[in-house]
């Protein structure tokens, strides 16, 4: 049974019509990736994963469990946390803070305690900066945060939208290095990305999203290879 | 350099200008004149005074604090040029006022007024007296600007010392008792009205005194408490705290009557205050017809209690859940329909909400029910075992309990999860959400715990006054309480208790603010957004929030620039 399914998925903004029918497949253990381009539906279907967003017709299935029934935050405590566009970190909050929300649905204190030292040997610069307002972080300080948030939440699925969004290029290899090191300590990763030559060297499959539908869906490799995705989205002639 | 080294006439000129139109103004619309009868030192300074000239001195003060590496002589001029420049204004009106007929139009341009500008010594001199005086108070602000630190801070707080205790000298000179030491000690620190000359020179070396023993000592002792052993630490802290119980024990003995059913105004506006606070201050959610909940819990113990419109029996007590529960109630069935609204929109559908309960008790439609505009009376005090509570030195013990109760709850709430859900509310709806944070349950907690602490509020408001009638729920007291919790600082506890003795007690106790109230509020959310933003006494995230840029940290490691 995959970890995650999306069978058939239609979603609406009022009408206009933002996901047209996508279907998807996540193993558990895999990083699955998703590229498109600007207003594709990306950000859309991960919206509607983590239930910020009800489709209006098809369904989204976590290990086999309808996910329909249940409300966004209480898909949080079913172990879907969420890397979100822009980074959505509480500007005002420090850091600690910041990493304190991430483990909210959490109740466990030695497990937090254990995980904050889990993320801080995986983000040493948040240490650091642990005391911090997190408004003053640089772009990339604050995209640790945010994934680092997440990770407090100790999801099996970790969706992650656009990671590398305004990053400088050496920044962005960091950032993808993290990624694969979290997904070996075992978290299963939909990654959203526009940067489709970094995304389809860490993912394992990936897809290809075209205003609202899925055009494309191949092992990484079998991506790379593609003319389609080479010319549109590698930047290969 | 070239032109740092010139006289700047525009600013000057600007801040001169601005000065005179505020002390015109002030004068124009009464606020000098009216406050002229509330002296500060006997006989020789008033409030009124201080609003006549305050004007001249904080502009000197501005010029020269804007130009701080200017030269003092260059300083001094410009000080002086604002000084005189805003008398001006303030002559002429003198001048024209009576050829003119000024009183016809400007009714508050009365011959005390009249009196106070020429202080007393007929035109031609006083007018003079009165351009030398305004002229040497531009002086007298930028010397203030230019004093170092070490010697403005006791200065300022010596005046500022003497200003609170000289405007209050009516209700502290009560205090001492009209026997004994008591006495003598007041004949000596206060005049008729106002301070005594010598209690002006006692006051005003205390503070001062205070004040530079603090700044050089202060640090110090502090170190010394930081390096006692953490037990001895623990001891002085509930050592401090066990000496603030016992004074707000006694406080009632020390206020007497009349203070003492001030206090319990203040008591229901901190209740209030406290409640807000979590709705405003915690979760974000602008509330502005937070009175709603006050009044159904005033009305709720109104009629369940044997009062003239009484549907049950019940006491007090007994009744005193209800009136929670009846808020709380109402603060859900308001929460409801304002889930999905934020920001402009969440205030102006509260507004609506706090008139349209305002409008259905007024209504006559409700009347055979509730009283309508005549109210309801006859609402039982409150009592403990026979004692009925009716005077305000027993009802504080009454208030005082609501308060700590509210205060604890509200502290145990901050640091607790619901109070980061509340924060992270507040921060971004969306991320929160994204957390999983049940935004629909978060909201209508803060609704519902802020309308309790209003609804408790309420009930012993109807029990202390055994009435309740419709106009004392008007927008006003839901303006008020949103004032006293920006003044204090949003989300800060005990910022709730300081703006509300300043927003609440200190008009109580200067009766003329009353006609003024609104200017003064105005005024002071200006001037506290321009100075102060963060309130008077801040909580840690606003504070560090409105001074991000030159304290990034919030205390602890150091930040290496990598
Ligand atoms: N709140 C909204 N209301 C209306 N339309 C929306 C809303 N959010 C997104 N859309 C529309 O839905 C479509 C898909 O948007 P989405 O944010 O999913 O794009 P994306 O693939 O994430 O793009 P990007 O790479 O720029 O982030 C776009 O046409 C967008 O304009
Ligand atoms: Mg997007």
């Amino acid at each position: 049974m995959p970890m995650l399914e999306l069978q058939d998925v239609h979603a609406y903004y009022g009408n206009i019509h933002a996901l047209k029918g996508i279907s998807l497949t996540v193993e558990e253990g895999e990083i699955v990736t998703l590229i498109g381009a600007n207003g594709a539906g990306k950000t859309t279907t991960l919206r509607t994963i983590s239930g910020l967003l009800k489709p209006r017709q098809g369904k989204v299935y976590l290990e086999g469990e309808d996910l329909d029934q249940y409300k966004a935050h209480e898909i949080v405590y079913k172990g879907v946390a969420m890397v979100p566009e822009g980074r959505g970190i509480f500007a005002k909050l420090t850091v600690a803070e910041n990493l304190d929300m991430g483990a909210y649905s959490r109740r466990d204190k030695k497990g937090i305690a254990e995980d904050l030292e889990r993320v801080f040997e995986l983000f040493p610069r948040l240490k650091e900066r642990r005391n911090q307002v997190a408004g003053t972080l640089s772009g990339g300080e604050q995209q640790m945060l945010a994934t680092a948030r997440a990770l407090m939440a100790r999801p099996r699925l970790l969706l992650m939208d656009e990671p590398s969004m305004g990053l400088a290029p050496v920044l962005v290899e960091d950032v993808f290095d993290r990624i694969m090191e979290i997904n070996h300590e075992g978290t299963t990763i939909l990654l959203v990305e526009q940067n489709a030559h970094m995304a389809l060297q860490v993912a394992h499959r990936g897809y290809v999203l075209q205003t609202g539908e899925i055009v494309l869906g191949d092992t990484a490799d079998g991506l790379r290879q593609n003319p389609m995705v080479q010319k549109a989205y590698l930047g290969m002639e | 350099m070239e032109t740092q080294a010139r006289f700047n006439w525009r600013d000057n000129f600007r801040l001169g200008l601005l000065a005179a139109v505020v002390a015109l103004s002030l004068c124009a619309i009464g606020v000098v004149g009216t406050f002229a009868q509330r002296d500060i030192i006997g006989g020789v300074v008033s409030l009124g005074h201080v609003f006549l000239f305050g004007a001249a001195l904080g502009g000197g003060y501005l010029a020269a604090h804007r130009d701080a590496d200017g030269g003092t002589g260059r300083a001094l001029l410009g000080g002086a040029f604002i000084g005189f420049l805003s008398s001006l204004p303030l002559v002429v009106l003198a001048l024209v006022a009576e050829p003119f007929h000024l009183r016809q139009f400007l009714p508050n341009v009365s011959p005390e007024l009249l009196e106070m500008l020429t202080l007393g010594q007929g035109q031609m001199p006083g007018l003079l007296i009165l351009v030398a005086v305004v002229t040497v108070l531009g002086l007298v602000g930028v010397g203030m600007a230019r004093l170092p630190s070490h010697v403005r801070r006791p200065l300022l707080t010596g005046l500022g010392v003497v200003f609170l205790i000289g405007l209050l000298s009516e209700t502290i000179a009560l205090a001492w008792g009209s026997h004994g030491l008591g006495l003598r000690i007041r004949r000596f620190m206060f005049a008729s009205k106002g301070l005594s000359i010598p209690g002006v020179l006692v006051v005003f070396a205390a503070a001062t005194g205070l004040n530079v023993w603090w700044n050089t000592q202060g640090s110090r002792v502090r170190q010394r408490v930081a390096a006692l052993p953490p037990r001895r630490q623990q001891v002085l802290r509930w050592g401090g705290i066990a000496l603030g119980i016992l004074i707000l024990l006694i406080l009632p003995f020390l206020l007497r009557r009349y203070l003492s059913e001030v206090i319990v105004n203040v008591g229901l506006y901190i209740l209030m205050g406290l409640g807000l606070n979590i709705v405003v201050g915690f979760a974000g959610l602008l509330d502005l017809g937070y009175v709603a909940f006050f009044a159904i819990g005033a009305y709720t113990m109104a009629l369940l209690t044997p009062s003239e419109y009484g549907v049950a029996n019940l006491s007090f007590w007994t009744a005193l859940p209800f009136c929670v529960l009846a808020a709380v109630l109402a603060g859900i069935f308001l929460g409801v329909p304002v889930l999905r609204m934020r920001g402009d929109y969440l205030a102006i559908v509260t507004l609506g909400f706090g008139e349209i309960v305002r409008i259905l008790v007024l209504s006559d439609f409700l009347a055979p029910l509730i009283g309508g505009a005549q109210g309801i009376l006859k609402i039982p005090n409150a009592s403990i075992g026979g004692l009925e509570i009716v005077h305000p030195e027993h009802l504080y013990y009454l208030v005082l309990a609501g308060c700590l109760l509210a205060f604890f709850v509200s502290w145990r709430l901050r640091d607790a999860r619901l109070g980061r859900q509340w924060m992270a509310m507040r921060e971004d709806e969306d991320v929160a959400e994204a957390m999983g944070i049940n935004l629909v349950r978060t909201k209508l907690l803060a609704f519902a715990i802020g309308a309790a602490f209003s609804g408790m509020s309420g009930a012993i408001f109807a029990a202390k006054l055994s009435s309740v009638f419709p106009h004392s729920f008007s927008l006003m007291v839901s303006i008020n309480v949103l004032c006293l919790i920006i003044v204090g600082g949003i989300g800060s506890l005990p910022g709730v208790v300081v703006g509300a003795l300043a927003l609440v007690g200190l008009p109580e106790l200067l009766r003329e603010f009353a006609e003024y109230r609104l200017l003064m509020y105005g005024a002071l959310l200006i001037l506290m957004m321009l100075a102060r933003p963060e309130g008077f006494w801040p909580s840690e995230v606003r504070k560090r929030e409105l001074h991000t840029e030159s304290a990034p940290t919030g205390g602890g490691s150091p930040i290496g620039s990598a």
